[in-house]
């Protein structure tokens, strides 16, 4: 029984499969074809032509990149140097490890701080743009216009500005060599608040009503009804802030090794002169596929969200 | 067309702000304190350690007059700024219009490499070996096995020629959140307005663009402007990574290199404090400007 049920399912795999593959390539057939009366084919083929072009600019650092953290020595001092790997070695990565083994914090100390300061920092930014994102959103009260404004006119200074008062008021609240000196700041980051917001103003206000005639709670409609509905909002803030966290050194607040992130000790090794050339690049391509990898995981959800990333007039 | 509800009674109000709440304090803390003691510490004398000591304007009388270091960190941000804000803006912007007529799945794939490089890490470290001053850098080294230059070029040491790679690598990282604002805002176009333009007689897409899809995307346009400006005018994190700090001759040297060498290194407050507030000046009065001027496209 248990066979015969396996090879159905197989069988219809490979059916969507066939159907998946005679259709890619129709549609991009039809792309140059058969388009609207005011598109010409050559146009399509010159913007084909052209788009390639610029993303093969655009991928050739991160080709160069990846290629050289698979190099032997001898093919990174190679001239003249070749873009690509010809026999590609693990060794960059090994060595990686061996600096880490021979280092006084462990490797999984770093790895630890940065997961800690990101699930915190992360989970916390969601929730806290979120609960005020919902009352901007979709309620008009006393207040409630000027907190919006300020939000606006706060994205439009980056947080370099802030950094010397920042430093004050860090070490004023005794959070210096703590990790909470970065995370209570990137709960304060406003982009979120306002991604969520322009989000969360799509829902229909009858909801809502619907929701409180029936006796819930602010917070029970909040958490029941606004946040299932604005999934994407917040998988797009959950990517952003795990962009901007992943990256983060805290080298002005935090001195003690122990704490430091593994974004830290990474730039601390790539730093270190030309022979370590393959592994900086093992370490670039670490800390540039992470992120990545969960960007294209939650890609389709972040376009949604940046539908209503407009500016209001 | 607004769809928000009134709210008045004491009860339902006091939920709401007690929503708020959490976040309000850690913005008041965290962004809109900072900019307030920046404004009141840029009058003073303050070197962390003593009480701040009012000295006028003589902060910014230093800044403006005495401080040639200043004036070139000024005018390289101009610069960078003036390049890569508008260029990386238009840039953002045609490459997501080009993109969105393709099939939703190279699209997608599209997306993913121009955004890649604005995705946090330090992928732009690769540029110190591709722009390596040595003839080992990939760059020197093409150039010299192809006969164009005898000698290396100090990419990233040569005052000449600092700033033109910190624009490119700016430029290369420039397809960030108004990038995937774009995308976003071209694909909710109503569908219907470019059958009714073809009808009425749009013949290329050049018109098409002009007269229904910018005018569409207006509020897209302006968050990515914000998104532009702001990055371009705090430039400062690439020009370390690539040309050191300080950089030789101070040559791409830039207002917020200035900033942190002030506020980190020789820890002087009050003076930093006056670089962040003309910072802060430059970009909210860019941004409000550049607001009011994209109101006024289409219309």
């Amino acid at each position: 029984m248990a066979s015969f049920k396996v090879s159905t399912v197989s069988l219809e795999k490979k059916q969507n499969l066939r159907i998946k593959y005679k259709r890619a390539p129709n549609a991009f057939i039809k792309f140059f074809t058969n388009t609207r009366s005011n598109r010409s084919v050559w146009g399509n083929i010159l913007l084909v032509a052209f788009l390639t072009f610029l993303a093969f600019l655009f991928l050739f650092p991160v080709i160069f990149m990846a290629n050289n953290a698979f190099k032997p020595l001898h093919e990174l001092l190679k001239f003249p140097p070749d873009i690509i790997v010809k026999t590609p070695t693990l060794n960059n990565f090994l060595e990686l490890r061996v600096i880490f083994q021979d280092s006084v914090i462990p490797l999984s100390r770093y790895i630890f701080n940065t997961i800690f300061i990101l699930v915190i920092g992360t989970a916390g930014q969601v929730i806290f743009a979120s609960m005020a994102a919902y009352p901007l959103a979709k309620y008009k009260f006393f207040g409630s216009e000027v907190i919006s404004r300020i939000i606006v006119l706060s994205l439009m200074f980056s947080p370099v500005v802030t950094a010397v008062p920042n430093y004050v008021i860090i070490s004023k609240l005794g959070l210096i060599d703590t990790y909470w000196a970065i995370i209570l700041p990137a709960f304060a980051a406003t982009l979120g608040l306002y991604l969520m917001k322009n989000f969360m103003e799509q829902i229909p206000s009858s909801l809502i009503e619907a929701a409180s005639i029936d006796g819930a709670s602010e917070f029970a409609i909040f958490w029941r009804v606004i946040m299932p509905s604005v999934k994407p909002a917040w998988i797009t803030l959950f990517i952003v802030s795990f962009q901007t966290m992943w990256g983060v050194t805290g080298d002005m607040y935090i001195y003690k090794e122990n704490l430091k992130t593994f974004s830290y000790a990474l730039g601390q090794i790539a730093r270190v002169g030309i022979a370590r050339q393959g592994v900086m690049a093992a370490v670039s391509l670490i800390m540039f596929l992470i992120p990545t990898i969960t960007f294209i995981i939650a890609q389709s959800n972040v376009i949604e969200t940046m539908t209503t990333s407009g500016l209001k007039e | 067309m607004e769809d928000k509800i009134r709210v008045y009674g004491f009860k339902r109000n006091k939920d709401l702000y007690l929503m708020m709440f959490p976040f309000l304090v850690l913005f008041c803390i965290f962004v809109a304190l900072p900019v307030l003691i920046s404004i009141i510490i840029s009058f003073t004398d303050f070197n962390l350690l003593q009480f701040p000591k009012f000295v006028g304007l003589s902060n910014y009388r230093r800044l403006f007059l005495n401080d040639d270091i200043f004036i070139t960190a000024v005018k390289n941000t101009f610069v960078i700024a003036v390049i890569t804000g508008p260029i990386g803006y238009l840039l953002a912007y045609l490459m997501a219009w080009l993109i969105n007529e393709l099939p939703a799945k190279i699209r997608a794939i599209l997306t993913i490499i121009f955004y890649a490089p604005s995705i946090s890490g330090n992928v732009y470290l690769i540029f110190t070996i591709i722009f390596s001053g040595d003839p080992y850098g990939y760059l020197n080294a093409k150039l010299l096995e192809w006969g164009i230059i005898d000698s290396p070029i100090l990419w990233l040491q040569d005052t000449q020629y600092m700033l033109p790679v910190v624009i490119l690598v700016s430029l290369w990282m420039s397809l960030g959140f108004g990038f995937l604002a774009f995308i976003a805002g071209l694909q909710t176009v109503d569908k219907t307005q470019y059958e009714a333009g073809e009808i009425d007689g749009i013949r290329n897409r050049w018109q098409e663009l002009w007269y229904i899809t910018l005018p569409n995307m207006r509020p897209q346009l302006m968050f990515g402007a914000i998104m532009s400006i702001t990055s371009a005018l705090g430039v400062g994190d690439i020009t370390v990574a690539l040309t050191g700090f300080p950089s030789p001759n101070y040559g791409a040297h830039t207002i917020a290199n200035h900033l942190l060498d002030y506020g980190s290194i020789r820890m002087e407050m009050g003076y930093a404090s006056a670089i962040a507030v003309v910072l802060f000046g430059m970009m909210v009065f860019t941004n409000l400007l550049i607001q009011k001027f994209i109101k006024r496209v289409g219309t």
